[in-house]
């Protein structure tokens, strides 16, 4: 992978005053890219005489804790994370099932309607979800499943790209030849599905469960129409509300945004890797 | 797995298929109903419904709902709400895919030349895209904030006097740009990275030898070979900033901002139809046109890249 840090005209001085201007423009654009999220946790320490002050402070002068049991006193924050967190569970293993299965069965098997059903299953996933959100809400009406959390996680619980995701891994990477060899031995189709292909595609599987997981716990505009009770609101229209009765208390608003990116940010840190790979790949499938 | 078993049988001059063929097939089926049922359920129905709606006029309460024809299409073309909610949707978007495309491509082209600090770098860039859209509006409005925020401080020592970025509805588009513009830059980044290390040297290597300069190296080489990563980019990056709504809400409809002078997106015309006035079939007509443009315009895009490229 590695490239000549310029071409090779520029001549050696050249090439390096190339490379040293690359960085610098990288080094600065990194700083701009991680300032809102500095900005963020730095008010999030203030105490509150230190927010309406000019010229601003970059750090707080008596950092304070105050923000983050504050915001747990003045609203149910508590429940708004463990409902991101419980929605987010059930759609990550909702999704991974699903694209398994629908994966596997379009990448190895052959039955009539396959290129038609899989047609449909990408097609539709170039439909923006806001432009059918009114009659998905329309059909939970009759069935009462509005302000449950049923109905907050049901659109979530199959992801399209996961689906296509899956068959092309399964497709490209499992030898057909393995699953055969699994029949011989007497292997019922579900077995070679959940032992076999399953553990082969582990890592597609767990890419597509982090994207699940994260399509979750930033769901904002269906948790805002159908979450009606308080009780359950997700961390982000929980925070929206919040947001609209205490809109000048920055101090306790960035605590609470800090609460909601925080579990995004841990999940990077571990499997940063991982999920740039997989949206590394989503560029080269696509 | 002995062969015969493999092959049809025929009996009569009938081709049928083997025991084993009739058993996965079943099995495939079995497996796949309640995941498409649901599929359909959750998508298939609705887009189709949503088209359905679109010619009727429904309060979503009384049974009566008169089947209109076209005349919710009629309405939009005159109405004021919907007509600014389209233009600022559509500056959005173009300055947003623009925007982030110019500064990314060139970013990816430093990037692709580091090794080890790249690394670090593209988790610094990506970071922004893997946060939810709530929490970091939150964080912009503050910085955007007219009397303390940090952006108009910062400003102050170029001898820029504090500008109302929220406030303003015209200037609001702008923040709202240059915050989408930060929070999707490290997806184009990526994409652009894959793209540039999968070109193979040996193409960048001819260029040199034939004496081609850095600039002629990247928009003769390197762009045509990039074709197929920038339609993803720009077709993935159209359809997201079509669908704007969330920092719109979050940064523009606080309780700060008079309701006037919030910006005016699709999303937010097609949600207050439906939900705050009830307008169902109106609501859903906004919704098919949102559909269309985004169809519109991937399939535009995808007509043009392929085109270049013949």
């Amino acid at each position: 992978m590695r490239r000549p840090a310029g071409p090779r005209r520029l001549g050696r001085a050249g090439a390096w005053a190339l490379s040293a201007a690359s960085h610098v423009v990288l080094a600065l654009g990194a700083i701009l890219m991680i300032l809102p999220m500095l900005w963020m946790f730095s008010t999030s320490f203030k105490p509150p005489a230190e927010i309406p002050i000019w010229p601003p402070h970059l750090l707080p002068r008596a950092p304070t804790l105050e923000n983050y049991t504050g915001i747990f006193q003045v609203a149910p924050f508590g429940r708004f994370f463990l409902n991101s967190a419980a929605l987010s569970l059930v759609a990550t293993i909702s999704v991974a099932v699903t694209s398994l299965v629908a994966g596997a069965i379009f990448a190895k098997y052959t039955f009539p309607g396959r290129a038609l059903l899989f047609m449909l299953v990408i097609a539709t996933a170039i439909v923006p979800f806001e432009s059918y959100m009114i009659p998905l809400y329309i059909q939970l009406i009759p069935i009462n499943w509005i302000n449950t959390y049923q109905g907050i996680v049901l659109p979530y619980l199959i992801m399209s790209f996961g689906i296509f995701l899956m068959r092309q891994h399964i497709a490209s990477a499992i030898p057909t030849e393995l699953l055969e060899a699994a029949r011989v031995d007497g292997a019922s189709e579900w077995w070679i599905l959940f032992r076999v292909i399953a553990p082969l595609s582990s890592s597609a599987l767990g890419a597509v469960g982090i994207f699940a997981f994260i399509q979750m716990w930033a769901a904002f505009i269906w948790p805002l129409l159908i979450a009606n009770s308080q009780l359950l609101f997700n961390m982000e229209v929980g925070l929206t509300a919040f947001q609209f009765r205490f809109s000048s208390d920055y101090g306790k608003l960035m605590a609470g945004s800090v609460v909601s990116v925080l579990p995004m940010l841990v999940i990077f840190l571990i499997l940063r890797r991982r999920i740039i790979e997989s949206v590394a790949l989503t560029g080269l499938k696509g | 797995m002995p062969a015969e078993s493999l092959a049809v049988v025929k009996r009569g001059g009938v081709v049928w298929p083997s025991r084993r063929q009739w058993r996965l097939t079943g099995f495939c089926y079995v497996a796949l109903v309640p995941i498409l049922a649901l599929f359909a359920y959750i998508r298939v129905f609705p887009i189709a419904w949503s088209l359905i709606l679109s010619f009727y006029q429904w309060d979503l309460i009384s049974l009566h709902k008169p089947f209109v024809g076209f005349a919710n299409y009629v309405s939009l073309t005159h109405d004021a709400n919907f007509l600014t909610a389209l233009k600022n949707t559509t500056i959005y978007s173009l300055a947003t895919v623009v925007v982030s495309t110019v500064i990314s491509l060139p970013l990816a082209m430093f990037l692709s030349g580091t090794t080890r600090v790249g690394v670090f770098y593209q988790a610094i860039y990506f970071l922004p895209v893997i946060t939810p859209m709530v929490p970091m509006a939150i964080a912009w409005k503050w910085i955007y904030d007219y009397n303390y925020g940090i952006l108009n401080y910062a400003l102050s020592f170029v001898g820029v006097k504090p500008i109302p970025w929220l406030t303003s509805s015209r200037i609001a588009l702008w923040a709202l740009i240059i915050m989408s513009v930060w929070k999707i830059l490290g997806y184009n980044l990526i994409l652009f990275l894959v793209g540039i290390r999968n070109i193979p040297l040996v193409y960048l290597e001819a260029a040199d030898l034939d004496g081609a300069t850095s600039w002629q190296r990247f928009r003769f080489v390197t762009l045509p070979l990039l074709k197929s990563i920038l339609l993803y980019v720009l077709v993935t990056a159209t359809i997201n900033s079509y669908n704007v709504f969330t920092q719109v809400y979050v940064m523009t409809l606080g309780s700060q901002s008079a309701p006037g002078n919030a910006v005016r997106v699709l999303v937010y015309d097609i949600y207050q139809n439906a939900f705050s006035y009830f307008h169902m079939g109106y609501a859903s007509a906004e919704a098919v046109i949102l559909t269309m443009i985004v169809l519109v315009v991937t399939a535009f895009q995808f007509g043009f890249v392929r085109g270049e490229e013949t």
